[in-house]
């Protein structure tokens, strides 16, 4: 990437000039716990790094299961973030521009997958989208399609619990931009859905981009859900990280490969990502 | 500006993620007291039971609380081979029972388990259906019929590598739908009416017995499941983890066992 550290600093009337401010003493008290909380963050993945076979490790990669599941994984999550886009850019909209009474609790409901242990979101869809779901035996009778243990099954669950990290991620973008475009652009004769797309949609892009990554992460590490919703089964609804669990009950240095590809594969594609879509700091 | 909106919001979120990434972990338990060497044993008894031994080993577990007073019994019912996984990670455990003697191996070789293991019961595989077998299921070659949805364990755990056992003994090809992580996962898809039909324990399809029932196939005996039973070598509470697997044994233990469908060894 061509694209450098460099932080233009665009010319704005109302921003403040001094750009690089005279960086003081850092003070211990924020040090300190930044940096125990680094290696809080790190050391289980040392943990993995020393555990790792590394003389086997070629061997292993190539096994056929690992890029099954690999692929899986990249293709479920990436859908499952489309999907996520697709209902939950305007639910974040609805819940950041719109009065609407209940908005609190509506609110508070899109949360909810958050709390939700995965498990039980798992359980929740094959109640509603089962073959003898609510919804699930309806479609199941009327269009003879059912969803738990198919590939479409898997993007359902990860969107399940994946979609709230979007809604929330641009919802505060949505409350955080200047509405003062939107109604000037409201002023000048355009309508709402015109100005959704070409005013709060660009000004968002940021906030929409970071939900997304955000949604697309926690969606390639779904697993509760998953495997409850959609089963087990390689190449349909295998994911890496049933992959990784199951490799876990025979055999740890395994379960530790396949941790490092997701791993390596997930933190490769956030990092161009990032350095792709948001001006790296 | 735009980019440092977008990390706030990225904070806020990350934090968020925090939470939310944070999977699911098992439970230890600690607190041993040391056992009382006159009269009896007290205290703790970790126990990490296969998760086919749920029923039984609850029941049993307060039976043996009754019979020794100042005693609780502590279980972690999980797949053999996760529980092995954990052992041998250094887990807080007193008393290993493993569905299959290949589980049971990994502990011993790693040299965690004190004394030989014995096997306590065996299990058979049955087909577990929903209650009243609409599906008319009698034997294994029903299964593999194209609108038969079948669940079966992953071949990691050891429903399953019975289930493969019973299967290339009957020359059953069978294509699942699911490979479930342990047998509880496989017989909940049958409760849930998710599929048709599923290899599981006799013992399970028997706990179940007011949603599923189970259907028992001669094929079965050709794959029958030995129970083992270990004190562990770094049993924080030693004299009641051996109290405990004496009791076990025992006829009142047995009972508990019989009673759940499992057979003598």
């Amino acid at each position: 990437m061509p694209q450098l550290d460099t932080t233009v600093a665009r010319p704005r009337p109302a921003a403040p000039r001094h750009r690089p401010r005279r960086v003081g003493r850092i003070p211990l008290a924020l040090l300190l716990p930044a940096l125990l909380g680094l290696l809080f963050l790190v050391l289980p993945l040392a943990g993995l790094l020393v555990r790792a076979p590394w003389t086997t490790l070629p061997q292993r990669l190539t096994e056929p299961g690992v890029l099954t599941a690999l692929r899986l994984s990249l293709l479920t999550a990436t859908l499952a973030t489309l999907l996520c886009l697709a209902l939950g850019v305007p639910l974040a909209w609805l819940l950041a521009r719109i009065e609407f009474p209940g908005r609190r609790i509506v609110r508070a409901l899109v949360t909810v997958p958050l709390v939700l242990p995965p498990v039980v979101g798992g359980v929740a869809l094959l109640l509603v989208f089962g073959r003898r779901g609510l919804l699930g035996s309806w479609l199941d009778t009327t269009f003879g399609v059912t969803l738990p243990f198919t590939t479409t099954g898997v993007v359902l669950a990860e969107a399940f619990v994946a979609m709230p990290f979007l809604v929330i991620a641009v919802e505060g973008a949505l409350r955080g931009a200047d509405s003062r475009y939107e109604e000037a652009a409201a002023t000048l004769g355009a309508n709402r859905w015109t100005t959704f797309t070409h005013v709060t949609l660009p000004l968002v892009a940021p906030g929409i981009a970071a939900g997304a990554v955000l949604c697309w992460a926690r969606a390639l590490g779904e697993f509760g859900a998953t495997i409850t919703f959609a089963g087990n089964f390689p190449g349909r609804t295998q994911t890496m990280p049933l992959a990784v669990y199951l490799a876990l009950e025979t055999d740890l240095e395994a379960a530790i490969v396949l941790s490092l590809i997701l791993l390596t594969v997930s933190v490769a594609i956030l990092a161009t990502l990032r350095d792709r879509w948001i001006s790296a700091p | 500006m735009r980019t440092r909106r977008f990390r706030t919001v990225l904070a806020t979120v990350a934090a968020l993620a925090v939470v939310g990434l944070a999977g699911c972990g098992g439970e230890d338990s600690t607190g041993t007291q040391p056992g009382n060497a006159n009269s009896g044993v007290t205290g703790d008894v970790t126990v990490f039971a296969a998760a086919s031994l749920t029923e039984s080993f609850t029941k049993l577990g307060k039976d043996f609380e009754a019979a020794n007073p100042g005693t609780t019994v502590t279980y972690s019912f999980a797949g053999s081979s996760a529980l092995a996984t954990q052992i041998n990670q250094g887990a807080p455990a007193d008393v290993f029972a493993s569905a299959a003697p290949a589980n049971m191996k990994t502990v011993t070789d790693e040299g965690n388990g004190d004394g030989t293991p014995t096997t306590f019961v065996k299990n058979q595989l049955v087909i577990a259906v929903p209650k009243g077998n609409p599906g008319g299921i009698s034997g294994l070659r029903d299964l593999t019929e194209p609108d038969v949805k079948v669940a079966l364990c992953a071949e990691q755990v050891p429903c399953g590598a019975a289930a493969k056992k019973a299967l290339d003994a009957a020359g059953v090809e069978l294509t699942p739908v699911t490979l479930e992580q342990d047998v509880k996962a496989a017989l909940s898809k049958v409760k849930l009416g998710e599929v048709d039909a599923a290899l599981v324990y006799r013992t399970d399809a028997k706990s179940a017995a007011a949603d599923v029932d189970g259907v028992e196939f001669p094929e079965s005996a050709g794959a029958i499941n030995e129970y083992p039973i270990v004190v562990l070598k770094n049993a924080p509470n030693k004299p009641a983890a051996q109290a405990f697997v004496e009791y076990v044994l025992s006829d009142p233990g047995r009972a508990v066992l019989t009673t759940a469908g499992f057979q003598a060894p």
